[in-house]
C-alpha cells in the first residue's frame, strides 16, 4: 500500500491481506488499523485478513488494537479475520487475561480465506 | 554469576527492544519457548505501563543462576512517574485509569512464580518479578 505503512498489504479479489511482521512496534500496528479502514473503503473490499503468524508476543495493547480493527471495518460492513495466532502466544494471552471478544479468529491463511468465503456465500 | 541487562524505556520501540532481550536472556537459560513467550509478554505490559503512566524508566533483566541449582530469570521495571494511588486496586482485574483494558498489573501477575510492586506517590513505581524454571 503506501509507504508509511510498513506492513505489507495484498489484495486477493475482495479480500486485503496483511502480514504482520515480527516485533511490529506499536505504531506501526496503529497505522496500519487506520491504513487498512481507508483501504476497505477505497477498494470497497468485503473481507480481511491479519496475518499474525510471525508474532511472538500479543499483549494487551496489540490485542486491543486489532480487537478495534475488526470493530471498525464491521461498521464499513467488511468482515475481519485474525489468523495464525502461535499455540505459545495464545496460551500466554489466556493467562494475561485477553479474549479477542467478537473477533473472528482461524488456524491460517488457507481457513481465513475458506471463512471469508462462507460469510460471503451466507450474506449473499 | 549474575548478569543484568538495563533497557531504557522511552518509547514503544524500546518495548519491543526490551522484550526480544527477555526472550534472549530467557533461551540463553533455556527456558522452554513457552515460557519466554510468557517472559517477552510479561515485559511487554510492564514496559508499556511505563511508556503510558511515567512516559519513560527501564528494564532490568537478570539472569538468577542462585542456590539449589534454581534457574530464573528476574525483570525489574522502574520508573519514576506519577507512582500509583492506589496498589491494592491496580492489582484487582478491570481497573485501570488510562481507559485500557486495566489487565496489566493482575495479567503479569499470572504469567510470573513472583511479583512485588513498590510505588510512591510522585516518586514512582518499581515492579520486580520472577520467573523459575519449570
Amino acid at each position: 500500500m503506501r509507504d508509511a505503512v510498513e506492513i505489507p498489504v495484498l489484495r486477493q479479489g475482495s479480500v486485503l491481506i496483511a502480514t504482520l511482521r515480527p516485533a511490529v512496534p506499536d505504531v506501526d500496528l496503529v497505522r496500519l488499523r487506520t491504513a487498512l479502514v481507508e483501504e476497505v473503503v477505497r477498494m470497497r473490499s468485503r473481507g480481511v485478513i491479519v496475518d499474525v503468524t510471525a508474532i511472538d508476543v500479543m499483549d494487551s495493547f496489540a490485542s486491543r488494537t486489532l480487537q478495534e480493527l475488526a470493530q471498525m471495518i464491521r461498521l464499513r460492513g467488511a468482515e475481519t479475520v485474525i489468523v495464525g495466532i502461535q499455540p505459545d502466544v495464545a496460551f500466554a494471552m489466556v493467562q494475561l487475561g485477553l479474549r479477542m471478544e467478537d473477533v473472528a479468529t482461524a488456524l491460517d491463511l488457507e481457513e481465513g480465506m475458506a471463512y471469508l468465503n462462507r460469510k460471503f456465500q451466507t450474506s449473499g | 554469576m549474575e548478569k543484568e541487562i538495563r533497557v531504557p524505556i522511552r518509547s514503544d520501540r524500546d518495548i519491543v527492544t526490551a522484550r526480544q532481550t527477555g526472550r534472549s536472556v530467557a533461551t540463553a537459560l533455556s527456558f522452554t519457548p513457552g515460557e519466554a513467550t510468557l517472559i517477552a509478554t510479561a515485559i511487554s505490559e510492564l514496559a508499556r505501563n511505563i511508556v503510558t503512566y511515567a512516559k519513560e524508566g527501564e528494564i532490568r533483566v537478570k539472569a538468577l543462576n542462585g542456590g539449589a541449582s534454581r534457574t530464573g530469570i528476574q525483570l525489574v521495571a522502574h520508573d519514576q512517574g506519577p507512582g500509583i494511588a492506589d496498589v491494592e486496586q491496580a492489582l484487582r482485574d478491570g481497573f485501570s485509569t488510562s481507559g485500557s483494558l486495566g489487565l496489566g498489573l493482575p495479567g503479569v501477575r499470572r504469567l510470573v512464580d513472583e511479583f512485588q510492586i513498590e510505588s510512591e506517590r510522585n516518586r514512582g513505581t518499581t515492579v520486580t518479578v520472577t520467573k523459575w524454571k519449570g
